[in-house]
């Protein structure tokens, strides 16, 4: 086991907790999209076992799990772009 | 050089997530702070494809790399069409799926990861074992108990499904869940492991859809909220497993960030956490709790009476629910403030931080409608006028307007903040029908001596208002 990367661990942690201390209710939605969208992160990992996939089975269920993590990262990020379009301020008509 | 040069992208990469998240919890910056973390996305993804050749991208092309191509670019268009098509009123249903999504990946990935190094020579250490044993339960707990929160905001049996000892049984397949992965840790290598593996998964996938049936559909954004956060745990899992630094941070991030996040909104609702998830209240007992000390009769009211109200009010406050949505009358309710409007009623929109299915639901409706910013109030800035205001009308919302809240200490919503419309001279309640809240709860407000009665389809009263407005 590697300590560093528990140490970094560690601080993310509290780092996830300080960011959002203050968020307006309107915005919960957006930002549990947006969070969501980035931990399709999860494509990277889709990405390795599949490029070391060596049986049929763990082919198919890598691809799947790229087929997956594609749709969450980009899914996600473009349906937050969806929502926070329309917090743009508009001019009264 | 490309060995040095990865941990400095990684850096640069979860700056550029920190910031993408602090942004988003921000109106004016949110929207930069989705493109800021997108930006880090891309850049992790070519780090990855450029920079880790000695691992990943060595063999040459090989057919598996086709795969991945295929495998993104489907992906691609699913998230595409997805993110594209969805109406706003099912935005929250569309985050569910992705999350699922996210964590059916994540659970696949660890799935592969120890299946594969459990049958390796060199075996898995301990501390690897149970990063992707904890990867496989969350993720794929989070994947099943997602699209059973899909599934609920689309309508599918949205009531609490519960049972006597309903929490004991969940409560005992945990245990054995957790014992199956506390053995797969100490004897990953074990000749029959694969097979104690796959009942591990298969019990996890039912213990998600076990967790979230019980819960009402009301509760669903605080379950999604959740189950966010348990893929994020989940990919940081993974990330351990693997040995992926990018993994780890973003997993966290969203992982901390998304277990304050769900408690921000159980606060909103006056309401422990453990109470939405094991509460399975609005089941049983609301309804006769909450018809106590009901007095007064319901008075129903005509469109024509109630635009007459309307149009000679000074000041208008509406305050949207899920009725709203449901009816996709975001539309005609900006259609009906405008009218006013230009009549010189001062209107303003009553946002409560839990009304519709998710928070910030209704800003999102009616800026799609486009209804401006600033006529979107909160709940806490304008409860001190309410009883300056002439007519409230309450479109589609119920249990956020309910003065039981405030009154009735029997109450299972009893202490949670609401709208004070039950303050202004006359509150119109536009609904479908008697039918209790989302909570099961009766509501007062429709008993009181100042509130009118509309029936009917939102909508479709709502344009029979604004006809009246314009004809008045």
């Amino acid at each position: 086991m590697d300590t560093n990367i528990l140490f970094i661990f560690i601080l993310a942690v509290f780092v996830g907790f300080e960011v959002i201390s203050k968020v307006p209710s309107m915005l919960h939605t957006p930002l549990m999209s947006g969070t969501n969208a980035i931990h399709g992160i999860i494509l990277f990992g889709g990405i390795l076992v599949l490029a070391d996939a060596d049986t049929h089975l763990a082919q198919v269920l890598g691809f799947v799990a790229v087929v997956f993590g594609s749709a969450n990262v980009f899914g996600g990020f473009m349906v937050t772009d969806r929502m926070l379009q329309m917090f743009k301020k508009k001019k009264q008509p | 050089m490309s060995s040095q040069i990865v941990p400095l992208i990684i850096i640069g990469v979860s700056v550029l997530f920190i910031l993408g998240i602090k942004f988003l919890s921000s109106p004016k910056t949110a929207r930069t702070g989705n493109l800021v973390a997108a930006a880090g996305m891309f850049i992790a993804l070519c780090a990855l494809l450029k920079a880790d050749g000695s691992s990943v991208w060595s063999h040459g092309w090989s057919f598996n790399y086709t795969l991945i191509v295929i495998g993104t670019v489907i992906g691609l268009i699913i998230g595409a069409i997805g993110a594209y098509s969805v109406k706003m009123t099912a935005m929250p249903q569309m985050v569910a799926m992705f999350n699922g999504l996210g964590g059916g990946a994540a659970a696949l990935v660890a799935s592969l990861e120890f299946v594969g190094r459990s049958h390796s020579i060199e075996g898995i250490a301990g501390f690897d074992a149970g990063s992707m044993l904890f990867a496989t339960l969350i993720g794929s707990l989070s994947f099943s108990g997602s699209i059973i929160a899909y599934l609920k905001l689309e309508g599918k049996f949205e009531k609490p499904h519960t049972f006597p000892g309903q929490n004991i049984l969940n409560g005992l397949i945990l245990l054995v869940i957790l014992g199956l992965c506390g053995f797969l840790t100490c004897n990953a290598s074990s000749d029959n492991a694969t097979t104690f593996f796959i009942v591990m998964f298969s019990l996890a996938l039912f213990f998600g859809v076990a967790m979230v049936m019980p819960i009402g559909g009301a509760d669903m954004p605080v379950v999604i909220s959740l189950l966010n956060s348990f893929t994020g745990l989940a990919v940081a899992a993974d990330g351990f497993a693997i040995n992926n630094l990018a993994m780890v941070v973003a997993g966290t991030l969203v992982g901390s960030s998304g277990t304050l996040l769900t408690l921000l909104m159980c606060k909103a609702m006056n309401r422990p956490v453990t109470n939405v998830l094991f509460g399975a209240f609005g089941s049983s007992g609301g309804a006769q709790a909450g018809a106590a000390g009901i007095v007064g009769t319901v008075k129903p009211i005509q469109a024509d009476e109630v635009a007459l109200l309307l149009a000679y009010a000074q000041r208008v406050v509406i305050v949207p629910g899920y009725g709203m949505a449901v009816a996709q009358a975001q539309h005609s309710v900006r259609e009906l403030s405008d009218e006013l409007g230009k009549r010189g009623v001062e209107v303003q929109f009553a946002i409560h931080p839990v009304a519709g299915r998710m928070p910030g639901h209704m800003n999102v409706l009616l800026a799609e409608a486009n209804v401006p910013y600033d006529q979107l109030i909160e709940m806490e800035q304008i409860n001190p006028s309410m009883d300056r205001v002439d007519v409230c009308l309450v479109i589609g919302a119920n249990d956020v307007v309910n003065p039981a809240a405030r009154e009735d200490k029997s109450s299972p919503i009893y202490g949670m903040p609401i709208i004070d419309a039950d303050h202004c001279k006359t509150c119109i309640v536009m609904k479908r029908s008697m039918a209790a809240g989302f909570a099961g709860i009766e509501n007062h407000l429709f008993y009181k001596d100042n509130t009118r009665m509309l029936f009917g389809d939102a909508k479709a009263s709502l344009n029979a208002l604004v006809a009246a407005v314009k004809a008045s």
